[in-house]
């Protein structure tokens, strides 16, 4: 095997809330959000990773911290060999070219006060990949034809437009430089479901024209399951399993990806299908659970998941878990504890 | 501002057609606009209007009344103060004075403060505890108290009233800017900009300032009017622009001695004053009525 | 139809409500009929702009300038609710109806504890309670923690005493239903109970709806974009689409066989694991400006099968036992029942 496109260790991010003068001299402590707690992982090239999780996991903090959107607190990201946490600015800005995102929001990503080529032009503006105004656009016309738009709407405002072609706006940006790696933040969850049909077909038509490797964010596991090809679960800034796509979807090891495959609802009626219940709610970041953090809820919890948080075990191909109990081969979708 | 781009036309057409025709609704502030632009034409064109030299003394004229009272006649129409100078020709070009003030400190005020308060917003950390406590601490003096220090330090002239105003005048675009930019910085378009390698630069002045500029120049506009006022008090206590300059607030000082004799040598320019910041505030207000969006609808 | 049917609840028949903008008048709501029996459970589905939150904003009597009423009849438990005056119809809204909003931190009331707002709507519509002095305010007090404890919120005496901000957005919804039950309404309107939420959460709240429904035997519309929620909790199922419903059935006929093209271009874009690697079919292009509506099928220019003799008024038809659908195609024979 090549070496991956990408790949994460170890990596964190954490959040500091300082308190002002009159908390500090007041002795308030500085808050502390760890928001992505030592997460190593690794995306082959032309390969789709599929990342879920709920609100408040860090599955979007993560996917900024690689990009350097955010500066992880530590860890290292590698991209072709280059290791992107230590490089200065200058090189860190060439290396921008390569790596993008596509955000969730299709209204609030794109500045309302500039047109379409305006925003679009904007990556060949900033990294003089075009010699001429004629040339960069060209290469806008040229993208947006091929995200479905016309040139026609090159001059136009953003408020002109539906979400769904403005989201079309948003991924021809991040595609116009030729990018390899791109990191997709929700890029559906905001649209209408005729329309995400229609751009996730898109997404999937643009990396197999351009060679494309993503790192998919979503919350929505049919929206993953059909496009992924390996997927990571993450749960309060921790990836509690991964594995290639099928395994985590119909052999779900760890008892919170199992809760999750049994909470969504589907539309064809599957017999014998048992839901599982999840106590409570997420536990604040502010102040996350000892021992392994899905303990507050986990149906399985023993004294031993209250006191240590357990490691990553290899159980199948490619297939990593973290749970005290993964022996125990229990499934609770299954409603079994062998 | 070095960026020529943050001064490009606004660019939906139709916004700034729809605020103008809104405005020009607003038959009060329209009136007042037209007022204001009259000042403005009238200090334009000083030397074209004006019946006499506005310095040209004669003895034989002093303390002439107005034309209408007994003793005036229609050659000074307003009357003379007390060195025969006539007064409708030093009322117009004192207007040159306080427009010139007005314009040049709200100018290099509002620029000052759209730079301080884009980088205290957007580059946050010591630039911003830098710049904010300048604006608290300079927000914590009266105003007028402030100016009189500085000119009493630098002197009295032109140059320098501007600087004693423009000092403390930065903070008040300042603080909107810093709140605006807070709020735009969040949006995920800035976010985008640095996902594809934009400088700090570029976000600021290309993608964060475009967004409130027209607002934020509105404001400032009604800020002139206070500004016209401080140099007209400033002139007043004797340390604004230098005699024989025509100044608005100078006349009302010189008629001070006369008043019971010849009201006309202080009351036609405090009525110059009162009437151009009182076109100037209604028609600032209207401005923001109709360039304000929270106000449509 | 003027007399109502039995077993019928809410009825329906000819809505249409419009609003009157500057650009034009906006047909939100365009000859919409509604059944809802007692006790049944019927799920709204629609993309934004279908004009399902309208039609049941339109029964709750909550349609204000520019939007207007312009005709129908909506009878509810035997009475016209359009006949009705602002002061009876308030006595409705609440008591009998109740409606939840998909945004639960805008539709509460941040200045007022949870205690206060549900005490508030047993105020104003619960003639058990004793007539005033302590025994009135403890009864309200007992009624209050009763239905928090319903919604399976813990602790509900302490938490009464708490306002909105400080609940986690699933437990906001609870309390949203919970303060819509206080009244013990015969129909609930959940706009969009779970959208804003996790899947987890979401399962919690749609099978608390569930439980209370089949306890209290109410009747309840479950206003949706996800067919899948429908799939799982309801017995009936209405598609909207551009301001008009152009399927309606039980629930599995619908899903299982689908006679409305737009129906069918729905559930093809639901991205589902198990058509990874084929192509999905999105339905192309987008919804219709509701401005200046032609005559015609609304979805005629989106539709795969679409005909000249499409750009004709369509009616509902008959399709199948309980079903109708508003396509001139696949119609097993029907006869137009308009």
């Amino acid at each position: 095997m090549s070496e991956p496109l990408l790949s994460v260790s170890g990596l964190t991010k954490v959040y500091r809330g300082t308190p002002g003068i009159v908390g500090r001299l007041m002795g308030r402590p500085t808050l502390e959000v760890k928001a992505v707690s030592d997460v190593s992982l690794s995306v082959e090239r032309g390969e789709i990773l599929g990342l879920i999780g709920e609100s408040g996991c860090g599955k979007s903090t993560l996917g900024r911290t690689i990009l350097r959107l955010h500066e992880p607190t530590e860890g290292a990201i590698r991209f072709d060999g280059i290791d992107v946490a230590a490089l200065p600015p200058r090189e860190m800005k060439a290396m921008r070219r390569r790596m993008q995102i596509i955000f969730q929001d299709p209204y609030a990503s794109l500045n309302p006060r500039r047109t379409v080529a305006d925003i679009v032009g904007l990556p060949l503006q900033l990294h003089g990949l075009a010699r001429s105004k004629a040339e960069t656009r060209d290469s806008v016309a040229a993208i947006i034809e091929k995200v479905g738009l016309k040139t026609a709407h090159l001059d136009r405002y953003p408020h002109q437009f539906s979400g769904g072609q403005r989201q079309r706006i948003g991924i021809a940006r991040a595609l116009v430089s030729r990018p390899e790696f791109i990191v997709c933040d929700e890029p559906v969850s905001a649209l209408d479901v005729s329309i995400q049909a229609q751009i996730i077909e898109l997404l999937s038509d643009l990396k197999r024209d351009m060679g494309l490797t993503y790192l998919f964010i979503s919350h929505d596991i049919s929206v993953i399951g059909y496009l992924s090809d390996r997927v990571a679960v993450m749960y309060l800034g921790e990836v509690v399993e991964i594995g290639p796509v099928q395994a985590i979807l119909e052999r779900p090891r760890h008892p919170y990806t199992q809760t999750l495959m049994s909470a969504v609802p589907r539309v064809e009626a599957e017999g014998g299908r048992k839901r599982v219940r999840l106590m409570g709610d997420l536990p604040s970041p502010l102040d996350p659970p000892g021992g392994c953090k899905f303990h507050t809820r986990c149906p399985l919890a023993t004294d031993l998941c209250r006191s240590r948080a357990p490691v990553s075990q290899s159980v199948g191909i490619g297939h990593h878990a973290s749970c005290h109990r993964l022996n125990e081969s229990f499934n609770l979708l299954e409603g079994e504890t062998a | 501002m070095s960026d020529a781009d943050v001064t490009r036309p606004a660019p939906s057409q139709s916004l700034l057609v729809r605020n103008l025709v809104v405005f020009a609704e607003n038959r009060l502030a329209a009136g007042s606009a037209v007022i204001v632009l009259v000042f403005v034409a009238l200090a334009l064109f000083a030397p074209l209007i004006a019946p006499q030299d506005p310095n040209a003394t004669d003895l034989f004229s002093r303390l002439q009344p107005p034309a209408w009272q007994a003793g005036g006649d229609w050659g000074h129409v307003l009357g003379c103060d007390a060195l025969g100078r006539d007064i409708l020709s030093r009322i117009i070009y004192g207007s040159r004075v306080s427009m010139l003030v007005g314009a040049t400190v709200v100018f290099i005020a509002t620029s000052i403060g759209i730079l301080a308060g884009l980088a205290a917003g957007y580059l946050g950390g010591w630039v911003d505890t830098i710049i904010s406590r300048t604006v608290d601490i300079l927000l914590g003096f009266p105003y007028l108290i402030f100016a009189i220090g500085l000119m009493a330090m630098m002197g009295a002239g032109l140059g320098n009233i501007i600087l004693a105003l423009v000092y403390k005048e930065w903070v008040i675009p300042c603080r909107v800017v810093r709140a605006e930019t807070l709020a735009t910085r969040e949006q995920e378009y800035v976010e985008a900009a640095r996902a594809l390698g934009a400088s700090n630069r570029h976000i600021m002045l290309r993608e964060i300032l475009p967004n409130f500029l027209s607002p934020v120049i509105v404001v400032s506009t009604i800020r002139m009017a206070n500004v016209i006022i401080l140099e007209a008090s400033l002139s007043f206590l004797g340390l604004g622009v230098q005699p024989p300059t025509a100044s608005w607030g100078a006349m009302v000082a010189d008629g001070r001695a006369f008043i019971m004799q010849a009201w006309w040598v202080s009351t036609f320019p405090g009525l110059a004053i009162l009437l151009l910041v009182l076109a100037l505030n209604v028609a600032s207000q209207g401005l923001r009525d109709a360039f304000d969006p929270r106000f449509h609808e | 139809m003027t007399e109502p049917l039995p077993g019928c609840l809410l009825e329906v028949a000819g809505l249409r409500t419009a609003f009157h903008t500057r650009a034009g008048t906006v047909r939100a709501v365009d000859g919409v009929d509604v059944m809802v029996r007692r006790g049944e459970c019927i799920g709204v589905v629609g993309e934004s702009g279908s004009g399902k939150s309208v039609t049941f904003a339109s029964v709750m009597g909550l349609i204000r300038s520019p939007g207007r009423i312009e005709a129908g009849t909506i009878r509810f438990d035997g009475q016209d609710l359009r006949a009705l005056s602002p002061r009876q119809m308030r006595a409705i809204r609440g008591r009998d109806i109740a409606m939840t909003m998909q945004d639960a931190l805008t539709a509460l009331n941040p200045a007022l504890t949870v205690g206060e707002q549900i005490a508030e709507v047993l105020e104003a519509h619960d003639e058990d309670l004793p007539r005033r002095g302590p025994a009135r305010r403890r009864a309200i007090t007992d009624r209050a923690v009763e239905m928090l404890r319903l919604v399976g919120i813990p602790s509900p005496a302490e938490r009464l005493r708490q306002y909105p901000h400080e609940f986690s957005g699933g437990m906001r919804q609870r309390m949203m239903i919970a303060i819509a039950l206080s009244s013990r309404p015969k129909l609930l309107i959940a706009d969009e109970p779970t959208t804003a939420l996790d899947v987890t959460i979401q399962a919690q709240v749609l099978e608390l709806i569930a439980d209370i429904r089949a306890r209290l035997g109410m009747s309840v519309v479950l206003i949706t974009h996800d067919l899948a929620v429908v799939a799982e909790h309801c017995d009936r199922v209405m598609v909207m689409y551009a301001g008009e419903v152009v399927e309606e059935g039980p629930t599995q006929a619908v899903i299982g066989d689908p006679r409305h093209p737009y129906t069918k271009g729905l559930l093809a874009s639901i991205p589902r694991p198990a058509l990874r690697g084929e192509k999905i079919h999105p339905i192309k292009g987008q919804v219709p400006d509701l401005i200046n509506l032609p005559d015609q099928c609304r979805f005629q220019s989106r539709c795969p099968e679409a005909g000249p003799d499409c750009l004709a008024r369509i009616h509902m038809h008959p399709a199948g036992p309980g079903r109708r659908a508003r396509c001139i195609r696949r119609l097993d024979g029907g006869q137009a029942d308009e």
